[in-house]
């Protein structure tokens, strides 16, 4: 393996979801806003939010401490980790033996802990309320998505992202076996629900008491609330990419090509506006649902992802 | 090899010159010389147990010190990873326990009683894996429960509910050694001996039929004094009404020799056993888990919480003994050896953030007075380093990286996901609920730790006694500290236990996997792998970290940052009393779990006297009973109760009656013995 690829591929996937994450949600909204008939903002909108945010003076309210100060950093720094490991671009990186499905899925839980101490550090009611609504969301989804890796896992052999993602691309019968397209669907809801999206949670409501992860957020502004910004951009790209890089292996660089990474790159962008596209258009026709009705919607992804297992138990014919 | 017999001599030792001291000194000097000889109690035992996990063993019988029978002791590296364990917590928790104590009057842990109980105490704890023989194991046993069940009541003088929790504790932890008499004293008959090595040699001899009926009755008295349900109901009492020290070692050192036990028994002297008690096992275990986090979600008292955190924790182990078990039936040992590696494993993690989470919820107590989270908060302005500590063990509990438990939750994890190799339906089955139940307590462990740290110690003080506080005493802070080391080695290299480990789990007859070692996290079995290198991990997170804070102050304009006022939408700066509470953060779950939590409530309306429809006062209550408590402990003691009143008429005070009973009871006895001869 050539580690200069290797080292490439690496960085390019952390850039690659730094820096795209902002243009990814600009594309979605503006999708959406053609799907609803508005002119849109562009693409480029969320980047000039950002900078915009970046050029104001840090703010802290009084009252607040360290953990509300650290939360976004280590938002980002979380996402920005998990980036590095998932194979977005190829499954042959000096870092591919470390890159364990169940670990990114804690580095992301551990993103979604840090920014919830932070609502609870204000100690606001808006504060609190985020951060006990992310949690509990948080704590329903975790089975999903840990059933999810199991069920992926079985074919492979392991949880390591990289030989579950060259597996699959090698033997394409796996993902359109029951067990992938049942993982794949259970997966999808618990993205949705992670990156706070409807029908969990709405990201561009102003309606306090129906915020999730926006009730967490309220008190940061300038160069924090930039960062805290940027780091769901980021959540909702990586996951995305996730999503992609399991149960639409094809295109990213399983050698050391630098040919194979550019088209890896060109690939995993395109792949990464069409899931875009689709869930902003689904948004547009779905209403965000009840908070308490969100679990029945996280038990039904719960269930599809048991099936799942045994699915791919009973099919893969151990028995 | 002369080691660990010198150790153990000395611990024992300084344990009975604790308990003189403890009982002669005045109150000034006791609890210092008490603490020290504690700490040298916990040290010279964690000495044995690490050379014994080094790869040590010694065995002896003692005939003259225990009647009839004699005392059998043996060291091998099981035994030696608990004692590693005990001792070690034992040596911190006594640290800290000096701070705690002194200062505070002679009474409470620092009463004469109490702190000559203190290093017995603490000698059971490490000793009790010592024994090898049925009988010095449950004289080991019963001492450690009577030691525990004093220091339980140190504290009656204060509050009405310790008494009641010192009941509830003793009850059951006889019940508890009823069982265990029963099951090994079958055992012992059957397979003729009495010593540990009689009946591993006898255990193949002995019906299948009277193994199950062993394993159950040992098992349930386990799983007991681990804390799992339904036997849990001690826990939730005795844990948050023993002093803060007395807390941390029951929950982090006591209960682990519950799984030791079930170890012990189940998997070395019973040689294993068919599938059905494994799954038995791991369904107390799941339930345990799950149960154990969504009371602790639910609870608002922080030693409450932590309580039932505990029969969590054990659960997860008793996941992992279980799926052992159950692979070593199917004949699949390496992975059953994993399997049992990432519970012992789990059990050394847990120990070290529990004690910590412990002793930092009795430095807020002392600091405060109080332990109910709605009127804590605001404490990491006034006591930093506890808060910090308290952040750093709840990291561990709550199984994220880079903490220590998520190193063993994530071993458990791999050596499930990768059982479905074994064959069964039974297997394909309960794996992934296991998963599934593991995967949800985790989540709800990260629900309940964020609400025990940003309820208890962030936002602002919700009471005048919160807004106090001072900073716990260096000492205490010391004591936290050893036990802070102790997490963070853990998350860092784990790899240092690595051999201990693979010793502990070929004690009991499972191949070693040097699953654990060096730098990192290793699973390579047959056909299966898997890696995790939490330093690699730490390292990229510290770099990430450094470069996302740096990002603003590179391209922002304006780097001091500006104090404002809180925005709150709008509605100006709230009170405390607007911020939410522990019992309103909890209640999302709750009502998730409306069924399987069963809360009471009740509401209460009064109208004005004029009109109905103004209403003068409203009163609303809430309460998150345990439920197994409920449907299961109520109608027992009920028929309990019943059967004693209805027992009454039996003794009329005729002396006719008396005479008539003896004479059936004889002519019983006498037909009971022609019969059965």
């Amino acid at each position: 393996m050539s580690t200069a690829v290797g080292y490439a591929a690496v960085a390019g996937q952390v850039v690659l979801v730094g820096a795209g994450a902002p243009v990814v949600t600009g594309w979605m909204r503006q999708v959406r806003a053609r799907l609803e008939g508005r002119a849109g903002a562009g693409v480029l909108q969320p980047w000039r939010d950002a900078r915009k945010l970046l050029r104001k003076e840090p703010i802290t309210p009084v009252g607040t401490g360290p953990a509300f100060r650290t939360a976004p950093a280590l938002l980002v720094a979380t996402t920005a980790v998990a980036a590095a490991l998932v194979p977005l671009l190829s499954t042959d990186t000096p870092v591919s033996s470390h890159a364990d499905l169940i670990l990114v899925v804690a580095l992301i839980a551990l993103g979604t802990m840090a920014l919830a101490l932070a609502g609870l550090d204000t100690g606001t009611a808006f504060g609190g309320m985020g951060a006990s609504r992310e949690m509990t969301v948080a704590a329903l989804v975790e089975p999903t998505i840990l059933l999810s890796v199991f069920a992926l896992s079985i074919p492979a052999g392991t949880t390591n992202i990289p030989a579950i993602v060259s597996g699959a691309a090698h033997e394409p019968a796996r993902l359109a076996s029951p067990a992938g397209l049942l993982a794949t669907a259970a997966l999808a809801v618990a993205v949705l629900a992670e990156t706070g999206r409807i029908p969990v949670d709405n990201p561009s409501t102003h309606l306090e008491l129906t915020m999730i992860h926006e009730a967490m957020v309220l008190e940061y502004a300038g160069p924090d609330l930039a960062l805290v910004e940027l780091g769901a951009q980021m959540r909702l790209t990586l996951l995305l990419g996730l999503l992609s890089s399991l149960f639409v292996p094809w295109g990213i660089a399983t050698g050391s090509s630098w040919v194979a990474l550019g088209v890896a790159l060109v690939l995993f962008a395109a792949k990464i506006c069409l899931l875009g596209a689709v869930l902003a258009a689904a948004e547009v026709f779905w209403a965000k649902v009840r908070l308490f009705r969100v679990p029945e919607l996280l038990a039904g992804s719960f269930l599809l992802a048991l099936l799942a297992v045994t699915a791919s138990y009973f099919l893969s014919g151990v028995s | 090899m002369s080691v660990i017999p010198a150790a153990l001599a000395t611990a024992t030792a300084m344990a009975g010159a604790g308990a003189v001291a403890g009982f002669v000194l005045p109150y000034r000097l006791r609890v210092p010389v008490v603490g020290v000889l504690t700490a040298g109690v916990g040290a010279a035992g964690g000495t044995a147990g690490l050379a014994a996990t080094g790869g040590s063993r010694w065995a002896a019988g003692l005939p003259g010190l225990l009647p009839l029978a004699g005392a059998h002791v043996a060291v091998d590296a099981l035994a030696g990873l608990f004692m590693a364990v005990a001792g070690a917590v034992v040596v911190a928790v006594a640290v800290y326990g000096i701070g705690y104590a002194a200062g505070h009057g002679s009474h409470g842990l620092g009463s004469r009683t109490a702190q000559a109980v203190l290093p017995p105490f603490a000698l059971t704890l490490v000793l009790v894996p010592v024994a090898a023989s049925v009988s010095t194991f449950l004289v080991l046993w019963e001492l450690m429960a009577l030691a525990s069940l004093l220091l339980v009541l140190a504290e009656h003088r204060e509050r009405a509910s310790v008494r009641q929790a010192g009941v509830w504790y003793a009850v059951m932890t006889h019940l508890g050694l009823v069982l265990l008499l029963a099951g090994l004293a079958l055992f012992a008959a059957k397979a003729g001996g009495e010593t540990f090595a009689a009946l591993r040699a006898g255990a193949p001899t002995v019906s299948p039929t009277v193994r199950g009926l062993v394993f159950v009755l040992v098992g349930l008295a386990f799983t007991s004094k681990a804390g799992a349900v339904p036997l849990h109901a001690w826990l939730p009492r005795a844990h948050p009404e023993a002093p803060s020290p007395v807390s941390a070692l029951m929950s982090a050192a006591m209960v682990n020799l519950g799984v030791y036990g079930i170890v012990r028994t189940g998997i070395d002297l019973l040689g294993g056993g068919p599938a059905w008690w494994w799954l038995g096992l791991m369904a107390v275990g799941g339930a345990s888990a799950v149960y154990g986090i969504l009371q602790a979600a639910m609870a608002s008292d922080l030693k409450r919480l932590l309580a039932y955190s505990t029969s969590e924790n054990m659960g997860l182990v008793l996941i992992g003994v279980g799926a052992s078990g159950l692979f070593t039936a199917y004949g699949n040992r390496p992975l059953a050896a994993l399997a049992l590696a990432a519970a012992l494993l789990h059990v050394v993690n847990h120990a070290a953030f529990k004690a910590l989470l412990f002793c930092a919820a009795g430095s807020v107590l002392r600091a405060t007075g109080l332990l109910d989270l709605d009127r804590l908060g605001g404490l990491r302005s006034r006591m930093p380093a506890t808060a910090g500590l308290f952040a750093l063990a709840a990291l561990g509990a709550v199984a994220l990286p880079p903490g220590n438990g998520f190193i063993s939750e994530w071993l458990l994890l791999q050596s499930l996901i990768h059982g479905l190799q074994v064959p069964g339906v039974a297997v394909a089955v309960v794996l992934p609920l296991s998963v599934a139940l593991i995967a949800l307590s985790a989540g709800i462990a990260a629900a309940a730790f964020v609400k025990a740290l940003g309820v208890g110690f962030f936002a602002r003080p919700r009471s005048d006694e919160a807004a106090s506080a001072r900073e716990a005493s260096p000492l205490m802070i010391a004591g936290m500290g050893l036990l802070a080391a102790a997490c963070v080695a853990l998350a860092l290299v784990p790899g240092l236990l690595g051999d201990g480990l693979d010793r502990a789990v070929s004690a009991v007859g499972l191949p070693g996997t040097g699953a654990v070692s060096g730098g990192g996290v290793r699973v390579r079995l047959a056909d299966i792998s898997a890696s995790l290198s939490p330093l690699w991990v730490v390292a990229a997170l510290a770099a990430a970290l450094m470069v996302a804070a740096g990002l603003p102050r590179l391209y922002g304009r304006r780097r001091r940052r500006a104090n404002a006022r809180l925005w709150d939408c709008g509605g100006g700066a709230p009170t405390p009393r607007m911020a939410y509470t522990a019992t309103s953060f909890a209640e999302p779950l709750q009502r998730v779990f409306d069924d399987v939590l069963a809360p009471e409530q009740d509401l209460n309306v009064t109208p004005v006297r004029e009109s109905a429809y103004l209403v003068e006062r409203v009163r609303f209550q809430r309460r998150v009973p345990d439920r197994i408590e409920h449907r299961l402990y109520e109608p027992v003691l009920r028929g309990l109760a019943g059967a004693g009143q209805a027992a009454r008429r039996l003794a009329g005070g005729s002396v006719h009656l008396y005479l008539g009973y003896g004479f059936v009871g004889l002519v019983v006895l006498l037909l009971a013995l022609a019969v059965g001869w």
